[in-house]
């Protein structure tokens, strides 16, 4: 104390800026970076110098197979062999055979369609993609245009182009058996039927003391929309009938897949209300759908669907194989589909519900105004994670002598111009790149759709 | 007078039948019920119809005939032109059971060390991790399996320039040749003895836990619970005199002669189940452990555990709770896309009984309704299990 009072004319604040002192040395700087996150103990050395080890032994030959020793041109297997095999280059060679994939790639895309034809499937490829992309992006306007191109011209746009159109319709009913195969007999036979129909509407309605009109216009609307639908099928556009064992490649994976998730998406939404039903036969029937083909592996589904279907049918019935693929296919996505959908109904509060009842509300006009609006809504990422798992499915439809891009590039390899030892691993590097790309992308959408629809806020 | 009106109609609203929600509801339901049953018999009308119209005749008497095809793997005797389809449908089922099985073991191993991986503070561990599960699951399965079987293992050498394994055999195009274990006469003292030792370990065990929750004092019985399990089968295994041996494969002319043959479908078909599965089951640990929040393992640190401690006591057990669930629902997958199977025609139910039984006898029906429901007994038995697990470890909550 005494001390600092005998020194009065010393001060106690520096004059002067003092310099920087220099930062301390490991403290900062990529070399610090690497010795913090890499070098940290001995057990994450040993770990990095590992994983520095697997990435160098797969990228090397990686980048080796495809840039540095793949082959890009030439038109014969020679330019793939090595000299020991007779081809082009030196022993000891082994790399990517990607000439091969070029010039098979048009049939890895299209199959075997007729070659004049294909500008059909790309028109069919193009407008899908084109109205697909401003479904997928939130901001984008006109939703509801969008959705019913999709479903409802979409479908017959890419039937008739696929196939060819022209459909030869005929009577069912009455007329069927008096006027025969024709166009104008399916049409008096499909009014008779929507009399029949608009009939009981009018029954139950009017027993249920409600007003007959409303619903009478909506069936007549639904009805003549479908047959309008079902006119441009059964015209003549002049395009040549292409059979569906012609398709293939990317255009059956595509078509399966698309299919596939667009008839699942409503039939799993009924399993799943069904599933919750309060009715007891209604909730058997869902279940049994359900746990049954989630229970059985999708190759038996197959083999049932190309094998017994055709007996369950009446004796000259017979479907497409590639529409017997589709309707297993669909039966079996339907009841993943109706699971990720029960739990979307499952994560909607209770009071929504009650609310809507509160209000007086059908079980319809809940479901369809309150409910399902907000479960779609949250189940969107499993919805995508259904397709993905479908979409990489699809390839089992080569089991049962289809031809999607797998089952094409596996066609391929009968071709002895280009039967090299490097072909299987060529090809099925570029299908296993493809179907990442698609799997991948899908996959990423699903993540940004998670985040963006996470509010936060939980119930 | 609203209040009068309320009173006086206070008993239940009449109704006329038709606006009554029950009725109306059973009603539905009897249309949904004649409609399925009406589908249900048309289908089997016309399958009848069908099947007399091509002499085929219904039934499962062809289990009892005997199959005049060769097998390529069998797990229990089978001799062409002797055994009966019913032989085929066992074979078949073990060889699924088999590849699923070391395919679960294997997965969950895999699964497990990338998922951890996944999580890793190490930059490149992680990334390494990353980058295998989206590449993996992102790929077909079938895919997967063409490229170990067409791509990898088609590469390797025929069996004259088999690569050598060491003690393990050889590998060539043909699959892989192991030393297939030779038992002796008293080869049961050492299997006794090793059931003997782990149930008395077991036994140590429970009292030594006992002994903690009364006293809360450890004993140190690892060392006894080693020697037990591991020492006394090997004691027994010496005094019963050595009684295991190898049959080694050896280099022949055309193939390897002596061990035992992994076929080359096994093995692809085992690889892309594993590797493929793995990537599932990795997410799925991330994700169980990243739901244990930061709050657990800080008590955990406050109260004064050690790291380790805190991951086997208190991390681990809650992770769990979330994995399993979805972890045997990945074990079911791999248990039915074992069936992709067909497609390199491994020996397995759907390839060797839905397949080449199936064209031998033309019991199309039974055949394919028997396999299914194998598969569904599968899933349903295991289901089961699940459902009581998760009752047994749900957390009892308030």
């Amino acid at each position: 104390m005494s001390g600092i009072e005998e020194h009065t004319d010393m001060s106690f604040v520096r004059g002067e800026m003092l310099s920087e002192a220099a930062p301390p040395r490991s403290g900062d700087g990529m070399l610090h970076w690497v010795r913090r996150n890499l070098f940290s103990s001995w057990i994450n050395a040993i770990a990095t110098l590992i994983a520095i080890y697997i990435v160098i032994s797969i990228l090397i030959p990686a980048v080796d197979f495809v840039l540095i020793d793949g082959v890009w041109q030439g038109g014969g297997r020679k330019v793939c062999l090595t000299q020991a095999q007779g081809g082009a280059q030196p022993n000891g060679w082994f790399g990517g055979c990607f000439a091969y994939v070029r010039t098979y790639f048009p049939q890895f895309i299209y199959g075997l369609y007729p070659i004049p034809q294909r500008w059909r499937v790309d028109v069919v490829f193009v407008l899908f993609f084109a109205s697909l992309a401003p479904l997928l992006v939130p901001a984008a306007p006109f939703k509801r245009a969008n959705i019913i191109f999709m479903l409802v011209v979409f479908p017959v746009t890419a039937f008739v182009l696929l196939t060819g159109g022209h459909v030869g319709w005929n009577g069912f009913l009455i007329a069927g058996s008096a006027l025969g195969r024709s166009f104008p007999a399916f049409v008096v036979d499909y009014l008779i039927l929507t009399a029949v129909i608009m009939g009981i509407a009018y029954a139950i309605v009017r027993g249920t003391q409600g007003n007959p009109k409303p619903v009478l216009l909506s069936i007549g609307v639904v009805m003549a929309v479908l047959l309008v639908l079902v006119a441009i099928t059964a015209i003549d556009f002049g395009l040549p009938y292409v059979e569906t064992a012609r398709w293939g490649g990317l255009l059956v994976t595509l078509v399966i897949a698309v299919t596939g998730i667009a008839v699942s998406l409503p039939l799993g939404i009924v399993l799943a209300l069904g599933r919750r039903s309060v009715m007891p036969i209604v909730r058997l029937f869902s279940i049994i759908f359900i746990e049954f083909w989630r229970g059985i592996p999708l190759v038996t589904v197959l083999f049932m669907a190309s094998v017994v279907l055709p007996l369950f049918l009446p004796d000259g019935v017979n479907f497409d194989k590639l529409v017997r693929a589709l309707v297993g296919v669909a039966m079996f996505s339907s009841a993943y589909m109706a699971e990720v959908i029960r739990g979307g109904l499952q994560a909607i509060p209770k009071g929504q519900y009650e609310g809507a009842k509160a209000l007086g509300l059908s079980f319809w006009q809940m479901m369809g105004n309150v409910v399902l609006p907000q479960a779609l809504k949250i189940v969107i990422p499993g919805i995508v994670n259904t397709f993905i798992g479908l979409f990489k499915d699809t390839t089992l439809v080569l089991i049962i002598g289809l031809f999607d891009f797998l089952g094409q590039i596996q066609a391929s390899f009968s071709d002895s111009d280009w039967a090299t030892p490097v072909q299987a691993i060529t090809a099925y590097s570029f299908a296993a790149a493809v179907y990442f790309v698609f799997c991948f992308s899908m996959g990423q959408y699903s993540r940004y759709m998670e985040r963006r629809l996470d509010t936060g806020h939980r119930s | 007078m609203a209040l009068q009106d309320v009173s006086r109609n206070a008993g239940p609203p009449k109704v006329a039948f038709f606006n009554d929600p029950k009725i109306r509801g059973w009603a539905y339901q009897i249309v949904l019920l004649a409609i399925v049953v009406y589908i249900v018999v048309v289908g089997l009308e016309n399958m009848f119809a069908n099947l007399r119209a091509a002499h085929i005749a219904s039934g499962f008497g062809f289990l009892e005939d005997t199959a005049g095809f060769s097998v390529s793997q069998a797990l229990i005797p089978y001799t062409q032109g002797d055994s009966t389809y019913l032989d085929v449908y066992l074979v078949g089922l073990l060889n699924t059971l088999l590849v699923s099985i070391i395919g679960i073991v294997c997965a969950t191993i895999l699964g497990f060390i990338v998922g951890v991986c996944r999580l890793s503070r190490n930059f490149l561990v992680r990334g390494v991790a990353s980058v295998y599960v989206e590449v993996f699951r992102n790929i077909p399965l079938l895919l997967h399996i063409f490229i170990w079987y067409f791509g990898v293992l088609r590469l390797l050498p025929s069996p004259r320039d088999s690569v050598s394994l060491g003690v393990f055999g050889l590998l060539n195009n043909r699959g892989m040749f192991v030393p297939r274990p030779v038992f002796g006469a008293l080869s049961w003292i050492p299997i006794l003895a090793f059931v003997v030792g782990i149930v008395a370990s077991m036994v140590l065990l429970r009292r030594a836990k006992a002994h903690q929750m009364r006293t809360g004092e450890r004993r140190p019985i690892g060392k006894w619970v080693a020697a037990l399990v591991l020492g006394l089968p090997i004691v027994a295994f010496f005094i019963a005199g050595l009684p295991l041996s190898f049959d080694l494969p050896k280099l022949g002319t055309f193939r390897p002669t002596g061990g035992t043959t992994v076929l080359p479908e096994l093995i692809s078909l085992f690889l892309a189940l594993a590797s493929y599965t793995a990537a599932f089951i990795a997410e799925i640990v991330r994700a169980g452990i990243l739901s244990v929040s930061t709050g657990q393992t800080e008590a955990a640190y406050s109260l004064g555990l050690r790291p380790r401690t805190t991951l086997r006591l208190v991390v681990i057990p809650q992770a769990l709770r979330v994995i399993i669930p979805p972890l045997t629902s990945q074990y079911l997958n791999l248990t039915k896309n074992s069936s992709l199977a067909v497609a390199i025609a491994y020996p397995d139910l759907v390839s060797v009984f839905a397949g080449t039984a199936l064209n031998q006898t033309g019991q199309a029906v039974e055949i394919l309704m028997m396999t299914m429901l194998t598969y569904l007994a599968i899933s349903l038995i295991t289901s089961a299990g699940m459902n009581w697990y998760n009752a047994k470890m749900s957390l009892a909550e308030r």
